[in-house]
C-alpha cells in the first residue's frame, strides 16, 4: 500500500510538472485572415460585376442542357425504341447515368454531415459547394428513372397515391424504395443547404445595395440577425440534422445498390453491393469536388481558404475510398469463385475477358490504378495533376456503372438470350445534357449564393476562439 | 406613433473574447431579458448568458415517430388492408419489407421537424426585429458583437444600464427604439 501511495505521490508531482505538449495544427485559413476579410472575399464573389467567363460558361452550358431537353422531348414523343435497349439489356445507360449522378452526390453529404460529426474543420471551406453539388446531380439524376419508364405519364404511380384501378404501388419492390430515398435524399440535402445558409443570406441581406436584392437576400434569410439564442438552436438544429444525413447517405446507395442486390442476375445478387456502392459514391463524389473546387480555386484566388491541406485531406479520402473499390472489386473475384456457382463465376469472367472487358479495364485503371497517385505529396501539391487524377476518377466510375449494369445483363443464364449492348446517339445526347444542366445550375449558385459558408470559416479561425488573444499567448 | 418607445441598449466589442466575458458579467448581474449578436456561434457563449440545452430535439424525436410508426401503417394500410395483392408468395404486410421505405420517412420527417423545431424555437421568420433598424447592427453578419440588453427586462434602468454596460467594455452604447 505504502509504495503504491508513494508512486501516485510521484506521478502527482509529475503531472503538475509536466506541460501538454502542443500539437502543431494546420491552419484553416491561411495569412491570419480576419472576419471582414472573409465576408469580403465571399461576398465579393456575388456583389461584383458578371465575369466574361461565366457568361460564356453560362450560355455554352445552356445549350449543351438542350440535349437533354431535346432528347427527352424525342424519347417520350418516339418511344423507348430510340434508346439502344432491346432484350436482354433492358437497363442501359438510363440507369448507368442515374447510379452515376447520385453517387456524385454523395460526397457533398459526407462532406457536410459525416464531417461535420467527427469534427473535421476543414470541411467548413468546402461544404456549401459540395452541398449545392449534390442537389444539382440529384436533380440531374432524377431524369433517368423518370424517363426511364418508358410510358412516363404514368410515372405518377410511384407516389403513394392509388392509380385509376384503386391500386396502391407495391412496397415489396426495391424500386419503389429507390422513389423514396432519392426523394428524401433530394429534400433533405436541400434543407440541410438552405439551413446552413440562412445566416451567409443574413450577411449579404445587410451588404445588399439595391432593394431587389435587400427584398430577395432578406425574404430567404428569414429575418436572421445573429442573436445567440438563436445560434443555440441553430446548432442543435444543424448538428441533428447531420446525424440525420449521415444515416441517410449510407442509406440511399444501400437501396440504389438493392434495385441490384434484390435480383437473381448472376454479378448483381451479391450481398457486397451496398458498402461497395457507398465508398464508389464517396470515391467519385470527392472526385467531382475536386473538379469543381480546383478551377474555382484559382479563378476566384480562394487558396486562403481552400488551402492545400483542403486539398491534401480530399486526395486522401478519394485514395482510400478508391482503395476501397479495387477491394470490392477483387472481393467479388473471389467470391464468385469461392462460392462455386458457375453462373457467378462466368459473370465474372465474362466481365473481364469477354465483349466488354474493354469497359472493365477502363474501371480498373480509373478507379484502382489512377488514385494510387495520391500516395505521393508531390502529386497531391500540384493541382493539375491532381485535377487530371479527378477527371479519370470521374471517367472510371461511370464505367463501374456501366459494368454492372450492361455485362450481367448482356449474358445472364441462357446462351441464347445473349446479346451485346451499345447505346444509340440519343442515349448519348442525353447522358451529355445532363453535364450541361448540372454547370447550369452550378453557375447559377456561384452568382447568386454564398460559395462558402462564412459564418462557419469564421468560426473556426483562431481569432474566434474567445480563449485566444491577440497578442498570442494562452488566455 | 406618438412617441417612440426605448426597445433597449445596445453596445459593441471587438473580439469574441470581450464579448463573453461582458456576457458573464451581464448573466452574473441578473438581468434576464436580453441578448448577444454574433456573426457566427461563438463557442461557450451559451454557458457565458446562461442559455438552456436547445429543445429542438424534441421536435426531432417527434417528427422520426411520426415517420417510422407512419410510414409502417401507410405501408400496412396499401398493401395488406386495402388492396391487398399476393406478390411473390410473400406475406401481405412484414415489417421487414417496409423497413426501408419507413426508414427513409423517419429521416425525411426528423429532418422537417428539427428545422420547423428551430424555426419555432427562433420565432423565425421574423423580418422586423428592433435590433435590426440601427445600422451598426449590419457588422453584426460581418465582424461585429453586440450586447442588448432590453427595457422590458425589470433590472433596466437606462442610465445605470449604460454606465453598466460601459463598465464592461462596451463601446458605443446606443438606445435602440421599438
Amino acid at each position: 500500500m505504502i509504495s503504491l501511495d508513494n508512486t501516485a505521490s510521484v506521478n502527482e508531482s509529475l503531472i503538475r510538472e509536466a506541460k501538454p505538449a502542443s500539437v502543431p495544427r494546420r491552419k484553416l485559413v491561411e495569412n491570419d485572415r480576419d472576419f471582414g476579410w472573409i465576408t469580403e472575399k465571399v461576398c465579393g464573389i456575388v456583389e461584383g460585376e458578371t465575369p466574361t467567363w461565366w457568361w460564356v460558361c453560362f450560355l455554352i452550358s445552356g445549350f449543351v442542357s438542350l440535349f437533354t431537353v431535346v432528347g427527352t422531348i424525342y424519347l417520350i414523343a418516339a418511344g423507348v425504341g430510340v434508346w439502344g435497349l432491346s432484350n436482354p439489356v433492358n437497363w442501359g445507360w438510363a440507369i448507368v447515368n442515374f447510379v452515376f449522378w447520385i453517387g456524385i452526390g454523395h460526397a457533398g453529404t459526407l462532406i457536410s454531415a459525416i464531417l461535420c460529426l467527427l469534427k473535421q474543420n476543414w470541411r467548413t471551406s468546402i461544404n456549401r459547394a459540395a452541398e449545392a453539388m449534390t442537389i444539382f446531380a440529384v436533380v440531374c439524376a432524377g431524369i433517368f428513372p423518370l424517363i426511364h419508364v418508358g410510358r412516363v405519364w404514368f410515372a405518377w404511380w410511384l407516389f403513394p397515391i392509388p392509380n385509376a384501378n384503386a391500386i396502391w404501388p407495391q412496397f415489396k419492390s426495391p424500386l419503389l424504395w429507390d422513389v423514396f430515398a432519392v426523394s428524401t435524399y433530394g429534400t433533405v440535402s436541400f434543407l440541410f443547404w438552405y439551413v446552413g445558409m440562412i445566416p451567409d443570406l443574413a450577411t449579404l441581406r445587410d451588404r445588399a445595395k439595391t432593394k431587389i436584392r435587400q427584398v430577395l437576400y432578406g425574404f430567404f434569410a428569414m429575418g436572421w440577425r445573429g442573436s445567440n439564442r438563436h445560434w443555440s438552436n441553430y446548432e442543435m438544429a444543424y448538428l441533428l440534422l447531420a446525424g440525420l444525413a449521415t444515416p441517410l447517405v449510407l442509406s440511399v446507395h444501400t437501396i440504389v445498390s438493392f434495385d441490384f442486390a434484390v435480383s437473381l442476375i448472376p454479378g448483381w445478387h451479391t450481398t457486397i453491393f451496398p458498402p461497395y456502392f457507398v465508398a464508389g459514391a464517396i470515391f467519385s463524389g470527392f472526385g467531382m469536388v475536386l473538379t469543381i473546387m480546383l478551377p474555382l480555386r484559382s479563378i476566384y484566388g480562394l487558396h486562403d481558404l481552400i488551402t492545400q491541406y483542403h486539398i491534401d485531406c480530399m486526395c486522401k479520402i478519394t485514395l482510400a475510398t478508391g482503395s476501397m473499390v479495387g477491394y470490392a472489386y477483387a472481393i467479388e473475384f473471389f467470391i464468385a469463385w469461392y462460392g462455386a456457382n458457375d453462373f457467378e463465376s462466368f459473370a465474372f469472367i465474362n466481365r473481364a475477358f469477354g465483349p466488354y472487358a474493354w469497359a472493365y479495364w477502363i474501371m480498373v485503371t480509373c478507379n484502382v490504378i489512377s488514385p494510387q497517385l495520391f500516395w505521393f505529396r508531390k502529386v497531391r501539391e500540384n493541382a493539375a495533376l491532381v485535377w487530371i487524377v479527378c477527371i479519370f476518377v470521374n471517367i472510371g466510375m461511370w464505367f463501374e456503372r456501366f459494368v454492372i449494369v450492361v455485362t450481367s445483363l448482356s449474358r445472364d443464364f441462357l446462351p441464347s438470350s445473349w446479346g451485346y449492348y451499345s447505346p444509340t446517339i440519343v442515349d448519348i445526347m442525353t447522358y451529355v445534357g445532363t453535364f450541361g444542366i448540372f454547370t447550369f445550375l452550378f453557375l447559377l449558385f456561384l452568382r447568386f449564393l454564398p460559395l462558402m459558408a462564412m459564418a462557419e470559416i469564421k468560426a473556426v479561425t483562431p481569432q474566434a476562439d474567445p480563449h485566444h488573444n491577440a497578442k498570442g499567448g494562452a488566455h | 406613433m406618438s412617441e417612440e418607445k426605448t426597445y433597449g441598449l445596445m453596445a459593441s466589442f471587438e473580439t469574441p473574447g470581450d464579448v463573453m466575458h461582458a456576457a458573464e458579467k451581464v448573466r452574473d448581474e441578473g438581468f434576464k431579458q436580453w441578448d448577444v449578436i454574433t456573426p457566427f456561434p461563438v463557442h461557450g457563449m451559451d454557458q457565458a448568458m446562461g442559455v438552456q440545452r436547445s429543445r429542438v430535439p424534441m421536435f426531432t424525436l417527434i417528427g422520426g415517430a411520426i415517420g417510422f410508426f407512419g410510414g409502417n401503417l401507410m405501408i400496412w394500410f396499401m398493401n395488406a388492408y386495402d388492396y391487398p395483392i399476393i406478390v411473390g408468395g410473400k406475406p401481405m404486410f412484414s415489417p421487414m419489407y417496409a423497413f426501408p421505405v419507413s426508414y427513409e420517412l423517419t429521416i425525411l420527417l426528423a429532418a422537417f421537424g428539427t428545422i420547423i423545431g428551430m424555426f419555432l424555437l427562433n420565432r423565425l421568420p421574423m423580418h422586423y426585429h428592433p435590433a435590426m433598424k440601427h445600422d451598426a447592427v449590419a457588422r453584426a453578419s460581418d465582424d461585429g458583437f453586440f450586447i442588448i440588453i432590453e427595457s422590458s427586462d425589470p433590472k433596466f434602468e437606462e442610465k445605470t444600464t449604460t454606465a453598466f454596460l460601459k463598465d464592461i467594455g462596451g463601446a458605443n452604447v446606443t438606445k435602440l427604439e421599438d
